[in-house]
């Protein structure tokens, strides 16, 4: 007899990843696009595509999340519980507004924020050639969906090496889409390529760090290493090194000190539209991952863990917010505000406030809300930042902002109200998001970090004041000055929608923080 | 009634002529001047209600809507009128009114009069949104508002550098005093899971002493930022580049009595611990003669006055730190206060205003028979303010003496003293601007103001001189349901052996003031060799203490980290971006390179990040 090794085909729950099917389908549907549709028909069945892909997602996982109980799904690799649900329509939230700034070719005399044709020489023929012909990259979208599905998996996934290929499936894309520029190329390609450097660095470390997991708990399921750190067998060295390691690719990106390096070099050089995609999707997704590493894999080593992002979160908050101060490039000004907004989310995940009865606000879901208030505002002032412009771009030196608030007061405004809920000032949504996870670390008992994070948020309210006083205080300068296009509805909409969400989520924050803390329980 | 009326009136006035546009140039400031007053006549009605009830129960607590609610957790936004919050509304918004009157005669050749008139509105929905707060995170709210139309107020004129500089600094410091209150906010809602005043209240009554010791050195901290007080003083004599309008609103009337209010309003917080109530006080006491030694040696008008309200609120912080004995005589001065240094502000105002926008006392002289009405109303002020018998001064500044003695001999002393050096720069003040020699630039020709700007000053006089009367035995028992003191009363003709050393230390301070300025007064300020005339002049040195302490390290690690960044990150960056096309070769080799130190930064971070962990284990 030959022994036949058996395979038993795996039973999936269709309904249930119904939200990941539709936008990897979408991702193929949309590379068949490129394929055969011709090339002047692209833009618009990709655009609508991607957009009708996040949408039916995003219900589906309202859908899912009204209907299922958490469960864990596809041969226990995925945890479909509340928090998953909570960052999926957080990733699909800003997936949808990626697709609009990406959609976006109203701005810079009809052409969209990404090189005509990625792979010719900067300033070569080829180029002038494609610009010519007004060529577009409409694989824009069809990256951004494999990207999304990547950032999906990633916030669910319940096994170690689930999160590593989560990492590779959504970060190769973000590769691609940062070296596709159209202005300042040289740049942009730089970017991409320290982006993958660094980006396999940490990846590599992290695998390094899975495995040594995997040396000690004897397996990948989350469960599985809970139950070897309980039992408290196994060496503890072996154990720390592996979380530390792990930890590195999840801080990685996040944009955490000290393994932020890449941040502002990426966010300058990479298209706006995918600066303002990566500084949300990917800090969700990267969160959601580490909450779940940590909460739920490694929560045996709570006071360990603790004292390290406590740490981190120190550096992170007090390096994003000094250098932020002396930036005058307002991609990079944002760049930095991103790291110290990570300090301020890893602020809330030391607190470590499990979810259960009694408790006013679990972490998890502290952090989903300042994830979710950072994103609006994210977004709102990077669609801002898509409108200024001068010859050759966008006007990105803080200089073209003076006297935007009499030269444009609408927009001048909007903008006014994003740096206003960053800084945390009271009635915008920021405010909220940092009282929020303020309170998780001091009921965590980390009374000092959020002493030093206060200190630290007061710093950080100077730079966002500055743009603020750049547009209303300060008389524009003949030659810097830049102006404001009018953009199609797609970036109007997005910016229209973060507006009212800053404002709504600052005034009555009550029901989706409610809904927050009722989906924050962990399953294993 | 309609609480959030009041805070809603003036702040769609603010909105209103924010949006309205050059349209509204014209009439824009009337509009803005009818949102105090219609605010004012509510408060009255408000106020009538509440006389209407029965002692105990006089408070309208309404929550307008649930901002921010989950779980137990539940922060409304809750509005609360009660004994101490009226009083404030109608200082708020009647001499608020009279200011903004004021400002229409005074503003009038301003082109952004009609923003001007907005950022005022703004100031007053703040200020009472502060003040009616039912809970600490509205009144944070109203916190911040109040400081972001300070700062919008003081960098009004933004074209003067100096003027930019000064609303900058009021805004740093606040942040400082700012950063007490939010935690004294994170600490309440860990410890009561509430911010709500009744909640707090009754959860503090079974405090520890030290959790009660931390949140009073928070709330401390927050109200030394906002009112001024050492270590965080420095700020309010820039803020005098503020119009002057703004200075008697904000920075004498209303804004910078908000720290003695909030220590009011958490008195049961401060019955828990000897420690912080003690601190309140000896920083009142402290602040009280900084502010009167800088007074004392200020020639720009607007700066001893500015010297003269930090000292005023030093008084007032002082009371707040006596405990229940004190409160009710915190408030009233307090009252008295606004009443009177407004007075002053305006009529300082009036004074400049005719002698073209001229600051400097030594330039001044003679104005007694020129600007008749502003030198009699200004003189009403005076009188108040040095307490002089029967005016409001007079009362509220006696009790909180009477009261500092009854609970610290020293503190008392220094309190008479206070009083005395008060005096002497009032006294100063009016010989070096309204009596002796004309000494003025040639082209001023000071003359009267306008009856729009008069008025307020009539009105405001007349309050200084009887208000404290009026109000003189009755306010502690208002109070008391708030403040937990037994009424005792105090009649008009209340002399005490206290009361007369102190009138008579005044009297000295009168007649060295009167000696010293009688005669010729230099044009130009003489250099001097007398160490505390000069720490004077150099505001205590303020400036120089902040900048060692706080700026130099601040920018310290700044510029490290900066550097660090310009060298290790930006130069790359920088340098492919200003490297067009051709120069790839150059590119490759210097992105190689940094990209490895990237790496290295990476790997040392691991390192680091490893002997935390290991220093967590063996700890």
């Amino acid at each position: 007899m030959i022994n036949v090794l058996e395979i038993a085909a795996p039973t999936l729950e269709w309904g249930l990843l119904s939200p990941l099917l539709v936008i990897l389908g979408g991702a193929c549907l949309g590379v068949l696009i490129e394929a055969v549709a011709p090339r002047e028909m692209r833009y618009v069945l990709q655009s609508a595509l991607a957009a009708l892909a996040v949408v039916v997602a995003f219900g589906l996982t309202t859908l899912n999340w009204i209907q299922a109980t958490p469960q864990l799904a596809a041969v226990d690799l995925l945890a479909l519980d509340g928090p998953t649900y909570v960052f999926w329509a957080l990733l699909l939230i800003s997936g949808l507004a990626a697709v609009a700034l990406f959609a976006e070719r109203a701005l810079g005399g009809g052409q969209s924020a990404f090189a005509s044709s990625a792979a010719t020489v900067p300033g070569s023929p080829l180029e002038r050639e494609a610009d010519a012909l007004h060529r577009e990259h409409t694989e824009i979208f069809p990256l951004l969906l494999f990207s999304l599905f990547g950032m999906m998996i990633f916030a669910s996934a319940n096994d170690s090496l689930t999160v590593f290929v989560a990492v590779e499936i959504f970060s190769l894309p973000l590769y691609l889409l940062t070296g596709m520029a159209r202005r300042r190329r040289l740049l942009s390609q730089e970017a991409a390529l320290k982006y993958f450097l660094l980006g396999s660095l940490a990846s590599a470390i992290m695998l390094y760090g899975i495995s040594l997991l995997y040396g000690f708990a004897g397996g990948f399921k989350f469960a599985a290493i809970d139950q070897a750190i309980t039992a408290g067998a196994g060496s503890m060295p072996l154990l720390l090194t592996g979380m530390l390691l792990t930890s590195v690719g999840l801080l990685f990106k996040i944009g955490a000190v000290p393994f932020h390096i890449w941040t502002p070099d990426v966010y300058m050089g990479a298209p706006s539209p995918v600066t303002a995609f990566m500084a949300v999707a990917t800090k969700t997704a990267a969160v959601a991952a580490l909450l779940r590493v940590f909460y739920v894999a490694l929560g045996g080593l709570q006071w360990n863990w603790q004292l390290l992002f406590a740490v981190v979160a120190v550096a992170t908050m007090l390096l994003g917010s000094t250098m932020a101060l002396a930036q005058n490039d307002i991609k990079r000004l944002l760049a930095y505000s991103a790291i110290a907004h990570a300090g301020f989310i890893l602020v809330g995940v030391v607190g470590a406030v499990a979810a259960g009865e009694g408790v006013n606000l679990p972490s998890v879901a502290a952090i989903a809300f300042y994830l979710f208030t950072y994103g609006i505002a994210t977004f709102g002032a990077f669609s801002v930042i898509t409108m200024l412009r001068r010859a050759g771009g966008e006007a990105n030196s803080l200089e073209a902002w003076k006297g935007l608030g009499r030269s444009n007061p609408v927009i001048a405004t909007l903008m006014t109200l994003f740096m206003l809920s960053f800084a945390g000032i009271p009635l915008t949504a920021g405010f909220v998001g940092k009282l929020a996870v303020f309170e998780s670390a001091w009921v965590g008992g980390y009374g000092w970090l959020v002493l030093v994070a206060v200190v630290m948020s007061v710093i950080a309210a100077f730079f966002y004041l500055k743009v603020v006083v750049a547009m209303w205080f300060q008389d524009a300068d003949e030659e810097s000055v830049g102006t404001v296009e009018t953009p199609s509805l797609w970036t109007w909409s997005v910016l229209v929608v973060s507006a009212v969400a800053t404002l709504v989520l600052g005034l009555i924050p009550g029901g989706v923080l409610t809904l927050l803390t009722d989906a924050a329980q962990f399953i294993r | 009634m309609m609480v959030w009326l009041l805070i809603a009136i003036p702040l769609a006035g603010a909105a209103f002529l924010l949006l309205a546009g050059k349209a509204a140039d014209s009439w824009g400031h009337l509009l803005g001047t009818a949102m105090p007053i219609a605010s004012f006549v509510l408060g009255l009605a408000i106020f009538a209600q509440l006389l209407g009830m029965p002692g105990e129960e006089r408070a309208i607590d309404v929550t307008v809507y649930e901002w921010i609610s989950t779980g137990s957790w539940s922060i409304g936004f809750g509005l609360l009128a009660d004994q101490l919050s009226i009083l404030f509304v109608l200082l708020v918004t009647g001499v608020g009114s009279l200011i903004h009157i004021y400002s229409i005669g005074y503003m009038a050749h301003d082109e952004r009069r009609r923003r001007f008139f907005a950022y005022l509105n703004l100031f007053v929905a703040a200020m009472l949104t502060l003040v009616l707060a039912n809970n600490y995170l509205v009144l944070f709210l109203g916190w911040e508002g109040v400081g972001l139309a300070s700062f919008l107020l003081i960098g009004f004129w933004a074209h003067k550098p100096s003027a930019a500089a000064a609303g900058n600094k009021a805004f740093i410091v606040n942040r400082v005093g700012d950063l007490g209150l939010s935690m004294a906010i994170f600490t309440m809602l860990a410890m009561f899971g509430s911010v709500n005043f009744a909640d707090v209240n009754a959860g503090a009554e079974g405090l520890s002493p030290a959790w009660a010791t931390l949140i009073g050195f928070f709330l401390l901290l927050g109200a030394c930022g906002k009112s001024a007080q050492v270590p965080l003083q420095s700020w309010l004599l820039d803020a005098m580049e503020g119009p002057t309008p703004v200075s008697a609103l904000i920075h004498a009337a209303t804004m910078v009595t908000a720290g003695v209010y909030l220590v009011v309003r958490s008195n049961v917080i401060y019955e828990q611990t000897e420690i912080a109530t003690t601190a309140v006080a000896i920083v009142g006491t402290v602040t009280l003669l900084a502010g009167a030694w800088i007074g004392s040696s200020k020639d720009d008008i607007k700066k001893v006055l500015a010297g003269s309200t930090m000292s005023q609120i030093g008084y007032m912080m002082l009371a707040a730190g006596l405990g229940p004995a004190g409160a009710s005589f915190a408030i009233f001065h307090l009252l008295t206060h606004g009443f009177f240094k407004a007075n002053m502000f305006l009529g300082a105002g009036s004074v400049m205003h005719g002698m073209n926008d001229d600051v400097d006392m030594r330039h001044y002289g003679a104005l007694a028979k020129s600007m008749r009405i502003t030198f009699l109303t200004f003189g009403m002020g005076y009188l108040a303010i040095i307490g002089f018998p029967f005016t409001s001064g007079f009362y509220s500044k006696d009790h909180i003496i009477e009261a500092a003695f009854h609970e610290n001999t020293l503190i008392g002393v220094l309190a008479i003293i206070g009083a005395g050096i008060t005096a002497y720069y009032m006294t100063r003040l009016m010989m070096m601007t309204f009596f002796g020699e004309k000494r003025w630039e040639k082209d001023v020709h000071p003359h009267e103001s306008p009856a729009v700007m008069t008025v307020p000053l009539i009105v405001l006089a007349v309050l200084s001189v009887f208000a404290g009367m009026f109000m003189n035995g009755w306010i502690q028992g208002w109070l008391e349901p708030v403040t937990g003191q037994e009424a005792h009363e105090t009649g008009i003709l209340n002399f005490t052996p206290i009361g007369f050393l102190t009138l008579g230390v005044v009297a000295l301070g009168v007649l060295v003031g009167w000696w010293l300025h009688r005669g010729d007064i230099p044009f130009d300020q003489p250099s001097t060799g007398n160490v505390l005339l000069l720490a004077g002049r150099n505001d205590l040195y303020g400036d120089a203490v902040n900048d060692y302490a706080v700026v130099r390290p601040a920018k310290g690690i700044a510029s490290g980290l900066t550097w660090f960044d310009r060298s290790a990150v930006d130069g790359v960056v920088m340098g492919s971006a200003t490297m067009a096309g051709g120069l790839g070769a150059w590119l490759r080799r210097g992105q190689n390179g940094y990209v490895r130190s990237y790496g290295l930064i990476l790997g040392v971070g691991v390192i680091v990040l490893a002997l935390v962990v290991i220093l967590g284990q063996l700890g």
